[in-house]
């Protein structure tokens, strides 16, 4: 385990190297939601998730659906790093022609369905859960959320609709860093009593360190085992994590670091 | 004329569902809480494993549908006109549209003749909302029988659709053409002008003629029930042909047919063309055909603007 745990803090640093990376050529994208969710995306692509590389389309793999669209770069980097294309793909994000388009695109292998206008997605991984009942199929949903989208009122729809259909087969992540565009989210819209609310929507909830492998993947194997309605780990994060100047900077959310400050958060994260 | 057949297409889309639904077990359908009054009931009774009602929630519901169509599902869609476009409008372009997945939107209660629910319910500018997404194909059927063949060809043609149905019984019109996606066709030939018309405004525009006929006049009546691709190779013919076109909807003037027809003309064979359909104003209650009158939409209006255009 402890053996399984270094290797994936090893992936997480590598991810985290090729956001600022990617972000700092693309010279524009979002790298605050990208590196909180990092720890996140890295257990789900390296530990949690059943899925092929070599074969994107399989039908019996698991899901993986951003919300967060806009946080595609983290995935975009783990994809890379599984395999699912050249990692010279990562150097054109954002330019025109690329296969990694500025929000989240179904294009790339290994993307099912594209976002990037907030609020949607639970209801697409619901479609998915729905559609791997009707199949018969054991595969699992896995859906990214960011904590500012979560005020879209279609989340709660979803959220309804979830547990009314008992998707036990889906497991929704919210990444709370607790900031959004225009500040801290519980100043411009108040989340909170956060779990209280996915507990009276029906849900199994469970709450972690979002940076804590460890817990992370114990929180996945408990959604697991979860039956009859579906599980949200609130994922407590911090925005920015990894990099000192921009963990906690509002400013970060959706500006890239400049080529100075891209060298300096290379060399604050140290080598692959 | 007055003894054809009065049928409600939305009656046919359930009937026709049905029977869809038997051939083809990827066929999964969703409602909003009106599956009644769409006949997606006849579905769900039949494939209730297969049917999800999602309650009072139009976006959840485009959302779910777009899931269930990346996982190889073909999903049909229904509710009330109104609330099948503008609420979920992001989602149908950002997630359905964009993704170019298999989702067939079907929504009944299109237009002003939803009659005395009055102007929140009426929708009027559905096609116009839509009609600028890339991939959506768009379909308003003349009648019950078309309607049944739009919904076939929908689960034929990959990617997103949206087919418009009413509320009211529709006379069923005699000596269509094979449903074609794409391709208009002339029901009636005429002399003096084009009538170009979809939905329930193809029957109110051949008793328009009827009215014209008496007067010494004629029009070419062209069914135009594929707004989306629209027929520029045949609107062109008959741009050329007549020099003089009216289109008939019952929609707002802005944004559906009579745009669409403007778009091709203006683009390639410039006349003159005039529109019978709602002037940029709300709906209201009354009865379908007080509406129809007092919204200048019926055949006798039809009628008296084709005159003017002969003459003009």
């Amino acid at each position: 385990m402890e053996e399984k745990i270094e290797a994936l803090r090893i992936k997480a640093k590598q991810i985290r190297r090729l956001i600022i990376e990617m972000l700092g050529k693309a010279k524009s994208g979002h790298p605050g939601g990208s590196l909180s969710s990092v720890e996140i995306v890295t257990c789900l692509y390296f530990s949690v998730l059943r899925h092929n590389p070599k074969q994107p389309n399989w039908p019996e793999r698991d899901r993986f659906h951003l919300s967060k669209g806009h946080c595609c770069p983290v995935v975009y980097a783990a994809l890379a790093l599984c395999g699912y294309f050249d990692r010279e793909e990562l150097w054109k994000l954002r330019r025109l022609g690329a296969m990694l388009q500025g929000h989240f695109d179904r294009r790339v292998p290994g993307i099912d369905v594209s976002s990037g206008s907030l609020g949607q997605g639970l209801s697409v991984a619901l479609g998915m859960a729905l559609a791997g009942k009707l199949d018969n199929k054991d595969y699992r949903v896995y859906c990214l959320l960011g904590d500012g989208e979560i005020q879209e009122g279609n989340i709660w729809e979803a959220a309804m609709a979830c547990s009314h259909f008992k998707v036990d087969n889906l497991c929704a992540i919210i990444d709370y860093n607790g900031f959004q565009i225009d500040g801290r989210v519980k100043d411009v819209m108040n989340l909170e009593p956060l779990r209280d609310k996915w507990l009276s929507f029906g849900w199994n909830v469970i709450q972690c360190d979002g940076h804590s492998i460890e817990e992370l993947l114990n929180a996945f194997e408990q959604a697991k085992i979860t039956k009859d309605k579906p599980t949200v780990i609130i994922a407590h994060t911090v925005k920015g994590k990894g990099v000192s100047f921009m963990e906690g900077v509002v400013d970060f959310h959706g500006r890239a670091p400049t080529e100075e400050e891209m060298k300096l958060a290379l060399k604050e994260l140290g080598d692959e | 004329m007055s003894n054809r057949e009065l049928l409600y297409a939305r009656d046919v889309y359930g009937t026709v569902l049905k029977e869809l639904g038997k051939l083809y077990p990827e066929i999964v359908v969703l409602d909003a809480d009106l599956s009644s009054s769409t006949r997606t009931s006849l579905f769900a009774k039949e494939f209730p494993h297969r049917f999800f009602n999602v309650g009072v929630a139009e976006q959840n519901m485009m959302g779910i549908s777009a899931g269930l169509a990346s996982c190889g599902k073909v999903v049909f869609v229904s509710t009330f006109a109104m609330f099948a476009t503008a609420r979920p409008l992001d989602q149908i372009r950002n997630t359905i549209c964009y993704n170019n997945l298999n989702v067939k939107i079907v929504a009944t209660h299109g237009g002003i003749t939803v009659g005395e629910d009055g102007a929140s319910h009426q929708a009027i500018e559905d096609i116009a909302f839509l009609r600028s997404i890339p991939n959506i194909k768009i379909i308003v059927p003349c009648d019950a029988p078309e309607s049944a063949e739009a919904i076939k060809v929908a689960y034929k043609t990959e990617g997103p659709f949206y087919i418009r149905l009413g509320r009211a019984k529709v006379p069923t019109i005699e000596n269509k053409k094979d449903f074609v996606l794409g391709e208009g066709y002339v029901l009636e030939e005429g002399k003096d002008l084009a009538i170009i018309a979809c939905g329930i405004m193809v029957n109110e525009a051949l008793i328009a003629n009827q009215i014209l006929k008496k007067k010494g006049y004629s029009a070419t009546i062209v069914n135009m029930h594929t707004i989306k691709p629209i027929d520029k190779k045949l609107i062109t013919t008959l741009a050329r042909e007549y020099k003089r076109l009216l289109v008939c909807e019952e929609h707002q003037s802005i944004g559906g047919l009579y745009s669409a027809v403007c778009e091709v003309v203006a683009d390639s064979e410039p006349v003159i063309v005039k529109s019978v359909g709602v002037k940029d104003r709300f709906g209201q209650s009354g009865l379908p055909q007080e509406l129809m009158d007092i919204y200048e939409l019926s055949s006798i209006y039809i009628a008296q603007r084709a005159e003017e255009l002969i003459l003009q």
